[in-house]
């Protein structure tokens, strides 16, 4: 589009004003965090107390094991993504490239759950775990995400472009097909492998309503759950609340700011083009 | 020595090896639970009891509940508020990120940020800014004279509060999907256009909106699916309240199978859910016969 002369300065105005409104929430958590308890509840709002108070976060994990939170959530979320990653390149890989009999039915049926909603099938996983007196373990939150539709259709739908030569060289020369997924699928699709895990880490580190379902004890549960349950017992240590909140964003928005284009390329890829 | 014959180059036998631990997991946890959801829909139990089908009893229930229809009133309400303005607002900001900006990498990241946390860092965060006394809403507020209700406490604002933390959350993915949709249109239609002295207005109507239709079909569909399943919001600045005015769908199912143990009522909603997003699925699917141009 040929530029018009007021486009440019109209546009970073709208997008200035844009991108306050997004971060301003995050900055005034952050000031927040910093106050101390009467200086929360002082009107007009001031951006930062007298002093700043980084005892909030020295003391956050008096009251709730926050550091405990943080390892259960790395934890589950490192297990799921390798995991997830591995079973959904392998099955990817089956359905572009390998022949077999009912090969499209199966796919269809993956296909197919994609439609469900996450509710449809939460209450029997809840029974299945607590028949297996799984609840209130992490295994209740690892073991139903380390295969996932979605995952294994995008890596379908990106090995399918790629071109058919080098398998067929790599054919001649007497390669399996598990080594022509493990020398030339995976190495040629590592941006694709890492735009997934990116999102699988966003969907598990952020994930509140399984830990909801499935944890009931303290010392077994997430950032995001831990975060929950202060907020509804002290509700008005604003200060307290907002230094957890710094503390559950904070690592996710480091990943963001060091792997922004592949989280961009995330988005782009799983939007398909709209195709 | 190995021969060609080996299994080892059968595409069946790496096949089934290659797809084995994927397959387990997929019926584990998601076909078969699909079906024993069916199944438990038909059935009044409660965790406690012993499993015993009781036919339609359930989806009865749900039409006489006078809570349900209030609680779809309310999902319908959400979606029908904040898909639109959400898919309005995130395309006219990536057609605005869509030239050579010198922030562009710093719009796209503040964008973006608030896409990335978590629904309860956003909450939190949230209803501090909600708070009626001392939040910073009713604050800006009062500069134009304007003074700002009890948002999350009051059966009028609660729910659009929820609407505008929920569109504040997902504008940034929208917008870089569109950003990537709109990328993809081909400079010469426009090039054409500026010889015909075609104004920046009617480009964009007559050429920007047909094209990107896909995109934008795209975008409607998943916002729509993701609407009607809105669950963490509600739950976590308004606990579906005051007086059920935010109890989504979600919600009630929730409430209804891990607070009431009503596995079987549940189930039932949760297949109503389930049928809702498909037909909406395939009324769009239908209706983009009409309106997306190849």
């Amino acid at each position: 589009m040929k530029p018009r002369y007021w486009m440019k300065p109209a546009a970073h105005a709208i997008l200035l004003l844009g991108s306050a409104v997004m971060l301003f929430p995050f900055i005034w958590s952050l000031c927040t965090s910093l106050k101390n308890l009467n200086e929360v509840f002082t009107y007009p709002p001031k951006f930062l107390g007298e002093h700043l108070k980084f005892s909030n976060y020295l003391h956050m994990t008096d009251r709730f094991p926050f550091d405990l939170f943080f390892f259960n959530t790395l934890k589950i979320t490192v297990i799921v993504v390798v995991f997830q990653l591995v079973t959904s390149s392998m099955a990817g890989y089956v359905f572009a490239r390998l022949r077999f009999r009912f090969r499209d039915g199966l796919f269809g049926l993956y296909l197919a759950t994609l439609m469900v909603p996450a509710q449809v099938t939460m209450i029997p996983t809840f029974l299945l775990m607590k028949f297996y007196g799984l609840l209130d373990t992490h295994w209740s939150l690892i073991l139903p995400g380390l295969v996932s539709a979605f995952g294994t259709f995008l890596l379908r739908q990106f090995f399918s472009t790629i071109p058919g030569a080098l398998e067929e060289a790599a054919k001649i020369d007497g390669c399996t097909p598990f080594g022509i997924y493990w020398r030339i699928f995976v190495p040629l699709s590592k941006p694709a492998l890492a735009t997934l895990g990116i999102f699988i880490t966003m969907g598990t580190w952020n994930d509140f309503v399984n830990p909801l379902v499935f944890l009931s004890s303290m010392k077994k549960m997430t950032l995001t759950l831990g975060l929950a349950n202060m907020q509804g017992l002290y509700s008005t240590d604003w200060p307290g609340l907002m230094a957890a909140t710094v503390i559950t964003v904070l690592p996710i928005l480091i990943v963001f700011l060091l792997a922004q284009d592949l989280f961009v390329r995330g988005v782009t890829l799983s939007g398909l083009k709209g195709e | 020595m190995k021969t060609r014959t080996s299994v080892l180059y059968k595409d069946g036998f790496w096949a089934f090896l290659m797809l084995l631990p994927n397959i387990v997991g997929f019926l584990m946890f998601l076909l078969l639970p699909v079906l024993a959801t069916f199944v438990i829909s038909f059935s009044g139990w409660n965790l406690t009891d012993s499993f015993q089908f009781n036919g339609f009893r359930n989806y009865k229930e749900l039409f006489q509940d006078p809570v349900f229809p209030q609680v779809l009133g309310n999902t319908f309400y959400f979606t029908l508020v904040s898909v639109p303005v959400g898919i309005v607002l995130s395309l006219l900001l990536a057609v605005f990120l869509n030239q050579k900006l010198n922030l562009m990498r710093f719009y796209r990241a503040a964008f973006f940020i608030p896409v990335i946390s978590s629904m309860v860092a956003v909450g939190v965060i949230w209803q501090w800014i909600y708070n009626p006394e001392f939040g910073l809403l009713n604050y800006a507020l009062s500069w134009f004279g304007i003074d700002g209700p009890a948002w999350l406490t009051s059966t009028h604002w609660a729910m659009p509060a929820i609407i505008i933390t929920s569109i504040w959350k997902s504008l940034g993915f929208n917008m870089l999907i569109f950003l990537a949709g709109l990328q993809s249109i081909s400079e010469s239609y426009y090039e054409a256009a500026d010889i015909d002295g075609a104004s920046w207005f009617s480009k964009f109507r007559n050429i920007t909106v047909p094209l990107l239709s896909p995109t934008t079909f795209f975008v409607t569909v998943m916002s729509v699916i993701n609407s009607f399943q809105v669950f963490d919001t509600v739950y976590l600045m308004t606990q579906g309240g005051p007086a059920r005015t935010t109890s989504v769908l979600v919600f009630y199912i929730f409430q209804n199978a891990f607070q009431y143990f009503r596995m079987g009522y549940a189930s039932a909603m949760a297949y109503v859910l389930f049928f809702i997003v498909l037909i909406v699925t395939f009324v769009q699917f239908w209706r983009q016969k009409k309106w997306s141009i190849y």
